[in-house]
């Protein structure tokens, strides 16, 4: 305990922490890890187990070759318009309704069953029903990216709202703080770091609500190339592409952790 | 108490939800949403079919294959990255990115590796379901008390037995993981046929979307929320069972 | 109240209204849900500027007693006056100090000790110079722009003081304050609550389960007996607190009246 007070003001963490984003495995041994999944697939790739099975090498060479004619650039300019645009509706519905669940009985007792309901549910099943509906455009899609992020982002807030420590609401209400002071001095801020969790598995989801979507409704961006390079036999570059999506998603996903380790963790500690 | 104030209002809640959906329809205000009632009624047409039946076969047969190996698998790597340190350092990663990542992109490639049916099906299930498992049993087997261990030892447990004593105390743990397995499954069991579209409930969606078949496609809907939902809560009530573990643990 | 024995445990005499008494509880009763109840046909007064002390086993009601008159909760039967104004919730005149610290854990312990102020819209230069003073006088002063995380369990406790005393209350409400603070800690901290007792001049409750924490500070000990929690005694220690606060510990007074609540309390231990 003692030790910290050295660095007068500084929050500790950001950098000291920066490598410490999936569960503190040191560099060397991920590195070691990410070597033998490769060379793994290199080998099954060679051993022709599979005809459709390309190397891992070549499977590069087929991401350098889309990445360097811009096929790449623009299936994701095409993925990312439906993901953002459906994270975006599902962060700001998602967390006013979690929050006000958290907040207030009776819209919880109304709203959270049918969250509950759509977060165990396979929503996936209405993505056909959705095409079916609204036609094979922008709106299907990002209704996809909606239904399978807002659910979790929704729930975690209400969780988020909901494990605020008593004492500090306690506490707001014996120094005379009033209902608006202690949902936006205490139990916003309290709340946040669940809140923000939720939110990255919220995005999480909407990667794989954004990929059915390709895939189902109609093969756009990223579901594209994978549809079309299965259909043409060009079985590195849809390996490629999938492979280029997963790590998109998983970077994305890590970098919204590490951000939220950065901006939280000092408080975990705090409680 | 809190569980019978809460349960009540809950099918109260949901009874409201249902009869604001039966007005939606029946005033024709979203094109999404036919009316309940229809939806009902389209039930035992859509039940009575022998494609249902075929398609019911297959969800379930897949679902509980994928799951058992899930649970078998997934355990036993989580077992193995709990006590074993390097096989921790070189797995954990890839549990934790398969995790996150969206597995849907993955069915194509399952696709091709095991062809268009059943196995793609139940490879499509494990995959969803295995790595929340895995994760959860080593965070178990990880949590397990040093001096649990310690006292097995100084009383002379063999290896076998140490083994079974991390095994028992890492059990609530490994219960949520499967929790959240039988919850991941069921989504894995609809992509998956979604996705392969010619067997199961996947042709069944794709008849209903073709015929226009509105209210058959909500019946088969409902059916497979009732599935999917009936199986978390029967899991749920199974884990307040086991959950005196925990409490004796604390 | 202040009856000229030493170490003899005084019955409480009927309730006579003196002037000083800063709060009065009046025949207060608390039932929790389910029929379980809490407290038991409660009155009491405290008085200006004296530090009273709560103490019984668990169960016994103290903390929602300290919670009644804090206006946390709300009494089943009977009420509480806090300067002859009868209570409806949390006032001004009183200041909570919490068992978990209850701190901000995003915030500086400036923010924190200046919360109280801030809540009541005190301007931020004004409420920061108040309660860098408090700060100070608790004896955290380098550690203003610290989080509480940084901060021992004692040290974080010492700014939940900080943010009590800000706000120039009447009264102190303390539940447990030092329950969640190591033992050596603890006693330091008990030594400068009597020295700060002496700047102060505030009236001070404290429920605590510690018998010698409740000596070693009270000027009068509310004993609490649990299921239901009701009126057990209370003693007056007439312990000359003046010189060393180390002293007291030895002083034979101090210990004859540990014993003396003890041999009472043991019965509801076994």
């Amino acid at each position: 305990m003692a030790n910290t007070q050295t660095d007068p003001g500084v929050i500790p963490g950001p950098t000291s922490r920066a490598f410490d984003m999936l569960g503190g495995t040191p560099l060397i041994w991920r590195m070691a890890s990410l070597a033998l999944f490769f060379a793994i697939w290199e080998i099954a790739g060679r051993t022709n187990f599979n005809w459709a099975f390309p190397t891992f090498l070549e499977t590069m060479a087929a991401l350098w070759e889309m990445l360097a004619n811009g096929s790449m650039f623009s299936a994701y300019g095409r993925t990312l318009e439906p993901l953002v645009i459906g994270l975006v509706i599902s962060l700001g519905i998602g967390v006013s309704a979690g929050v006000l669940m958290g907040l207030r009985r009776d819209v919880e007792w109304i709203t959270l069953p049918v969250f509950i309901t759509m977060q165990a549910a396979p929503m996936a099943a209405l993505i056909p029903l959705i095409t079916f509906v609204y036609g094979i455009g922008l709106t299907s899609k990002v209704l996809a990216v909606c239904m399978l992020a807002m659910p979790v982002i929704a729930i975690n807030s209400y969780k988020a709202v909901r494990n605020v420590p008593p004492s500090l609401v306690d506490m707001s209400q014996s120094f005379m703080g009033s209902r608006r002071q202690q949902v936006f001095k205490i139990i916003l801020p309290a709340a946040s770091p669940m809140m923000f969790a939720g939110i990255r598995l919220g995005v999480a989801e909407g990667f794989s609500g954004v990929v059915l979507a390709e895939l189902l409704i109609t093969p756009t961006g990223i579901g594209d190339l994978i549809t079309f390079n299965r259909s043409v036999a060009k079985f590195a570059h849809m390996y490629a592409a999938i492979f280029s999506i997963v790590a998109f998603a998983v970077i994305a996903v890590s970098l919204l952790h590490r951000v939220e380790t950065s901006l939280f963790r000092p408080e975990k500690r705090g409680a | 108490m809190d569980l019978y104030g809460f349960k009540i209002p809950r099918v109260a809640a949901l009874l409201f939800w249902a009869a604001l959906w039966e007005i939606v329809g029946q005033f024709e205000l979203l094109l999404l949403f036919p009316p309940l009632s229809e939806v009902l009624f389209a039930l035992p047409d859509v039940v009575t079919t022998s494609s249902f039946a075929e398609a019911a076969r297959i969800t379930v047969a897949a679902y509980l294959g994928g799951l058992a190996l899930a649970v078998v698998l997934g355990i036993g790597l989580g077992m193995l990255m709990g006590l074993v340190k390097a096989a921790d350092n070189l797995l954990n990663m890839w549990v934790n990115i398969f995790l996150s990542a969206p597995l849907s992109a993955l069915v194509p490639v399952i696709m091709i590796l095991f062809g268009m049916g059943m196995p793609t099906v139940v490879v499509t299930v494990f995959m969803f379901a295995v790595w929340i498992i895995a994760l959860d049993t080593r965070a178990g087997v990880l949590h397990v008390s040093p001096s649990l261990i310690e006292m097995s030892r100084s009383f002379g447990a063999s290896r076998w037995e140490r083994f079974r004593i991390i095994l028992l105390s890492a059990m609530p743990e490994i219960l949520a993981g499967v929790r959240l397995g039988v919850i991941r499954g069921v989504k894995g069991v609809v992509i998956g046929q979604l996705l392969v579209s010619i067997i199961g409930v996947g042709a069944l969606f794709s008849l209903y979307s073709q015929n226009f078949l509105m209210a058959h496609f909500w019946a088969l809907i409902l059916i497979l929320f009732a599935f999917a939902l009936t199986l978390a809560d029967v899991i749920a009530r199974l884990e307040t069972r086991i959950e005196y573990y925990a409490g004796a643990r604390a | 109240m202040n009856m000229p024995s030493t170490l003899h445990s005084t019955e409480r005499s009927p309730v006579a209204t003196t002037p000083e008494a800063v709060i009065e509880v009046r025949g207060v009763h608390k039932v929790y849900a389910g029929n379980i109840t809490a407290l038991q046909n409660i009155d009491l007064d405290f008085n200006r500027g004296e530090m009273t002390s709560l103490l019984g086993p668990s169960g016994c009601g103290k903390t929602t007693l300290l919670k009644i008159i804090a206006g946390l909760l709300k009494p089943t039967k009977g009420d509480v006056a806090v300067n002859g104004r009868p209570v409806a919730g949390p006032g001004p005149e009183r200041a909570f100090v919490f068992q978990d610290f209850a701190l901000m854990p995003w915030a500086s312990v400036l923010r924190n000790a200046a919360f109280g102020l801030e809540l009541q819209g005190v301007g931020k230069s004004e409420r920061e110079d108040r309660a860098r003073h408090y700060v100070n006088e608790v004896g955290l002063s380098g550690f203003e722009d610290k989080y509480p995380h940084e901060l021992s369990g004692g040290m974080r406790q010492r700014v939940g003081l900080a943010r009590a005393l800000a706000v120039d209350a009447d009264v102190l409400l303390m539940d447990e304050p030092f329950s969640a603070v190591d033992e050596q800690t603890r006693r330091k901290f008990q030594e400068d609550l009597i020295r700060l007792r002496e700047i102060e001049k505030k009236t001070f409750i404290l429920v605590t389960h510690s018998i010698e924490e409740a000596v070693y500070l009270s000027d009068r000990i509310v004993l609490l007996s649990p299921r239901p929690g009701r009126l057990n005694k209370i003693v007056t220690p007439e312990i000359d607190r003046s010189g060393d606060p180390d002293l007291i510990r030895r002083n034979p007074e101090y210990l004859d009246l540990i014993d003396d609540i003890w041999s009472g309390l043991r019965a509801y231990v076994e």
